[in-house]
């Protein structure tokens, strides 16, 4: 490190921190690739706020979106936000499959340092700031629409969440700019990541980061489990839920209780860096088993809170494209409830050759085991809702066939985990990066696009093309294989993980396989931009203005798409599972109310994003020991909180001539559209409104 | 889902408004999981306290540092205050007592205020006796712990401090009445855990 600039002012930081300036004085392959990542993520930034300015769009901006406190903006302000990071994160495993398929006997491209920092952010980013925010997206959006509420049970502090987690992304964000990323890993275990070890920057970020996603997600946890308990529609017991309610409703608790401990982890280990305390450290009594407890208590969890919203998904998009009931809906719920309660159970196979005696390992070996049981009741269910059904092979669907193919796999691998001699064998290998890369991403990421690609015509009121949305299957499914399925040969060879380079020359053609399989990882990605593109582009054939494309079961399918500020202009009533499809066919759903009357929503805040910003600075100073701009942030979150106290005004009406405007001229859309059968639904004469089938 | 059925058993926010109670109870509910959350890091910190309980690298043990007195003291304000805070909310349960109500909350106040002080006083003891966080795995669990308590307190006065203002300036109009509700049940769960503080960090520290 060069002599920093301005201490009292700018902390340590020193011009050095630039890639820009080390690229400079070092230009190397791995300095420019450094270099290039900040530049983009410097135009990117310049670009969007250039582009804002060219088209007039910030007070809009403002007003529409950023203060909004309207459950369905902040879900989509979540996915948006989740697709940015994973375009990154997946660039950066592009890069290290590159690495290690020229690192043969090679140094490759990337020097070590830099390739630890890849795989840092890689998994920080793909759990904390892509999964995370997706799937709390979804849930935001989903569940007021699914339980017939007008809205969350805490707004504000939904848009807090929202705010605090893009906070922690815009941290990691800056990291490729400012400084240098933790080395650590996405679990970041000291004593590594404390002071002695690494002094620099990187674990500063990666604590700040990961705290704020942290906190949020308690807070989004807190509200989802709240709205669901409490804001249900009249007649909408708990066993007429949809599942995707069930799913977030545990996935909610889980939140609630698994993400204090990964706080209390992050802030602990703060507190070694920062003032000297010794829980993880090697020297005067600390004990780095304490983090791998603290770690793992929320690490564990966290693999259910990403996998339940997905398994919710896919019983909603087999059921839907099946035409059918869910088939063994109770046993679905049981399933999804044992797997909340066991995923607190298990934490310490992550640890099984960290010294623990033997019959510890064969306890919690047994308790792992134990998860396949639910979770091969909800792939019975799936299937036996599918047999017998009129099954659509639509692309959330084709998702759906190839999660359940693929996640089977990947379960069996995980029983080989978890035995714990056997865990011995490949501990350390590439064989667990492919088990849990196998579990993630047709577990998750096929899910949370599954669901992107199902909901979203409810959302912006127009489908997406079908054609490109196949290509991404096809993308996301073969390049799984071939990214992954070698890392299981390569594993049982005994390739560790993490390596930089790899001297061991009978691994050249598996590793060249896997970096051809990230490489069509990355084409899916580019395939779900271009169906963006073109379903904007053709968005005026395809509108579903009346709302239920897909002929749907639940009562979110009921009303307009993209739906009314309000959701519903009355509140539903609920008689029984799948409420809508059955009303249906058993009565108008679409019959206008006797009369409309005013409806109060939340009034805009800029209470999140102000506390937002402070909670990114404050994080900021902290990682660049700017002392006075981490006490003006902390101090400017405390007087918002306050301010925010005493606003009493926190509400607006919405008028009964409105609210009956927009309704007339929805049920005039649904008068004039023409009930199309399901086999030409993915045609342009598909308005959303669905022929019923008896 | 009828009335009754999700009727929150605290006091009546809004008598008569139907709507007012329900949104008093998912308010009240969200609080109580919020302090499950809470629950959660302090039993985190008690666990973690546990395990550290033997590091004390050569450094100050629990018996040469910790004092019955000043700690049984601080246990009896704490606990007053919880009293005097239950005082209070008996005081809002009748809208006439403004001035019984807030000066409920000021005695709280000043009894939380008088624990951080003697807080603080024990913690400058200690450190003057060279019981620091960084001296060792001992000492940084008992700071990662306790302290957490005291700034819990310290948020608590404020949250005091800002309730008393808004009683003043809005009297107690439903949200008034909704977030002193929320604020008695953080206190209380601040005693709660003082006494599991006390029980099995002092207490055991004491007899050793």
């Amino acid at each position: 490190m060069s002599a920093p600039v301005w201490p009292a002012l700018l902390g340590r930081f020193s011009w050095d921190a630039l890639p820009f300036v080390r690229a400079w004085a070092h230009p190397d392959a791995n300095e420019i690739i450094g270099a290039g990542a900040g530049g983009m993520v410097v135009a990117g930034a310049l670009f969007a706020v250039a582009l804002l300015t060219y088209l007039g769009r910030w007070r809009w901006l403002w007003r529409e979106w950023i203060t909004s406190l309207d459950h369905k903006k902040i879900g989509i302000m979540y996915v948006v936000l989740a697709f940015i990071m994973l375009a990154r994160a997946l660039i950066e495993a592009n890069l290290m499959r590159l690495q290690q398929a020229s690192a043969i006997n090679a140094p490759g491209f990337v020097a070590p340092e830099h390739f630890a920092e890849l795989f840092s952010t890689h998994g920080s980013i793909m759990i904390f700031f892509m999964a995370m925010p997706f799937l709390t997206g979804l849930m935001n959006y989903l569940v007021p629409l699914q339980i017939g509420s007008r809205d969350v049970a805490f707004p504000l502090v939904n848009a807090i969440g929202l705010w605090l987690t893009a906070a922690g992304a815009a941290l990691m964000m800056a990291s490729l700019v400012i400084g240098r990323f933790s080395t650590g890993g996405w679990s970041g275990y000291p004593p590594y990541t404390e002071l002695a070890f690494s002094p620099g920057t990187g674990p500063d970020y990666w604590i700040w980061a990961v705290t704020l996603g942290s906190v949020a997600s308690t807070l989004a946890g807190l509200n989802i489990a709240v709205t669901l308990y409490k804001m249900r529609c009249p007649g909408m017991k708990l066993m007429r839920m949809p599942l995707f309610c069930w799913t977030s409703l545990c996935t909610a608790i889980l939140m609630v209780f698994a993400m204090p401990p990964l706080t209390v982890a992050t802030a602990l280990l703060a507190l070694d860096r920062y003032l000297g305390f010794h829980f993880f450290t090697n020297t005067l009594g600390g004990n780095m088993m304490n983090y791998a407890n603290l770690f793992w208590m929320f690490g564990h969890p966290e693999v259910y809170i990403v996998i339940l919203p997905a398994f919710g998904i896919y019983s909603e998009v087999v059921s839907t494209f099946s035409g059918k009931e869910l088939y063994g809906y109770i046993s679905l719920v049981i399933a999804t409830m044992a797997i909340a309660v066991l995923s607190f159970t298990v934490w310490l196979h992550h640890f099984f050759t960290m010294g623990q005696s033997a019959d510890i390992n064969a306890i919690f070996g047994i308790a792992t085991m134990t998860i396949g049981v639910p979770t091969g009741v909800k792939i019975y269910n799936w299937i036996w809702t599918m047999f017998r059904g009129e099954v659509r092979f639509t692309t959330p669907m084709l998702y759906a066939l190839a999660f359940m193919m693929t996640f089977v796999l990947g379960g069996l691998t995980g029983i080989i985990l978890a035995f714990p001699p056997l865990d011995y064998l490949v501990h350390n290998t590439l064989f667990l990066v492919a088990h849990f890369h196998n579990m993630l991403i047709p577990g998750t990421l096929y899910g949370l696009v599954a669901a992107y690609t199902f909901w979203f015509p409810k959302a912006f009121g127009f489908r997406l093309n079908e054609f490109w949305g196949r290509v991404a299957v096809a993308c996301w499914v073969i390049g799984f294989y071939l990214a992954f399925m070698p890392l299981y040969v390569l594993g049982a060879a005994g390739m560790t993980r993490r390596t930089q380079a790899v001297h061991e020359a009978a691994y050249r053609p598996w590793l060249y396989i896997a970096e051809v399989g990230a490489v069509i990882l990355f084409c899916g990605l580019a395939a779900l931009i271009v169906q963006l593109w073109v379903s904007i582009r053709d968005r005026d054939a395809n509108r579903v203005p009346v709302g239920d494309p897909w002929d749907g079961r639940t009562l979110e399918w009921s009303i307009a798409a993209p739906p009314p500020e309000y959701n519903f202009a009355h509140i539903p009533h609920v008689e029984r599972l799948d409420a809508f499809y059955h009303d249906k066919r058993s009565h108008a759903p679409y019959a206008a109310p006797p009369h409309y009357s005013a409806i109060e929503m939340p009034r805009n805040s800029r209470t999140a994003p102000v506390l937002g910003l402070a909670g990114a600075a404050t994080g900021f100073a902290l990682v660049w020991y700017m002392w006075w701009l981490a006490a003006v942030g902390a101090v400017a979150m405390v007087v918002t909180v306050i301010a925010r106290s005493f606003v009493r005004d926190t509400e607006r009406t919405i008028t009964a001539e409105e609210i009956e405007r927009t309704e007339r001229a929805w049920l005039a859309e649904v008068a004039r559209a023409r009930p199309i059968p399901r086999e030409i639904e993915n045609s342009t004469a598909n308005q959303g409104l669905a022929k019923v089938h008896a | 889902m009828s009335m009754d059925a999700t009727r929150h058993a605290g006091l009546p926010v809004d008598h008569g408004d139907a709507e007012a109670e329900m949104d008093a109870s998912r308010d009240l509910f969200g609080f109580w999981v919020f302090l499950m959350s809470d629950a959660v890091i302090f039993a985190l910190l008690f666990a973690t306290y546990g395990v550290m309980l033997p590091a004390t690298a050569g450094g100050p043990t629990p018996a040469s540092e910790y004092k019955i007195g000043p700690t049984f003291l601080e246990t009896l304000v704490l606990l007053t205050s919880s009293l005097t805070f239950g005082m209070a909310t008996v005081a809002l349960k009748h809208a006439a007592q403004r001035r019984a109500l807030l000066a409920w909350m000021a005695v709280t106040l000043a009894l939380g205020l008088l624990f951080l002080g003697l807080e603080l006083h024990d913690f400058a003891d200690m450190a003057a006796h060279g019981a620091v966080p960084a001296r060792s795995g001992f000492l940084s669990a008992f700071f990662g712990l306790v302290p957490l308590h005291g700034l819990h307190v310290l948020a608590g006065c404020l949250w005091i401090l800002v309730m008393m203002a808004q009683l003043l300036i809005f009297g107690p109009d439903p949200r008034v009445r909704i977030n002193i509700q929320r604020l008695g049940l953080f206190w209380h769960f601040l005693d709660i855990i003082w006494i599991a503080i006390f029980s099995t960090v002092y207490l055991p520290g004491l007899i050793r």
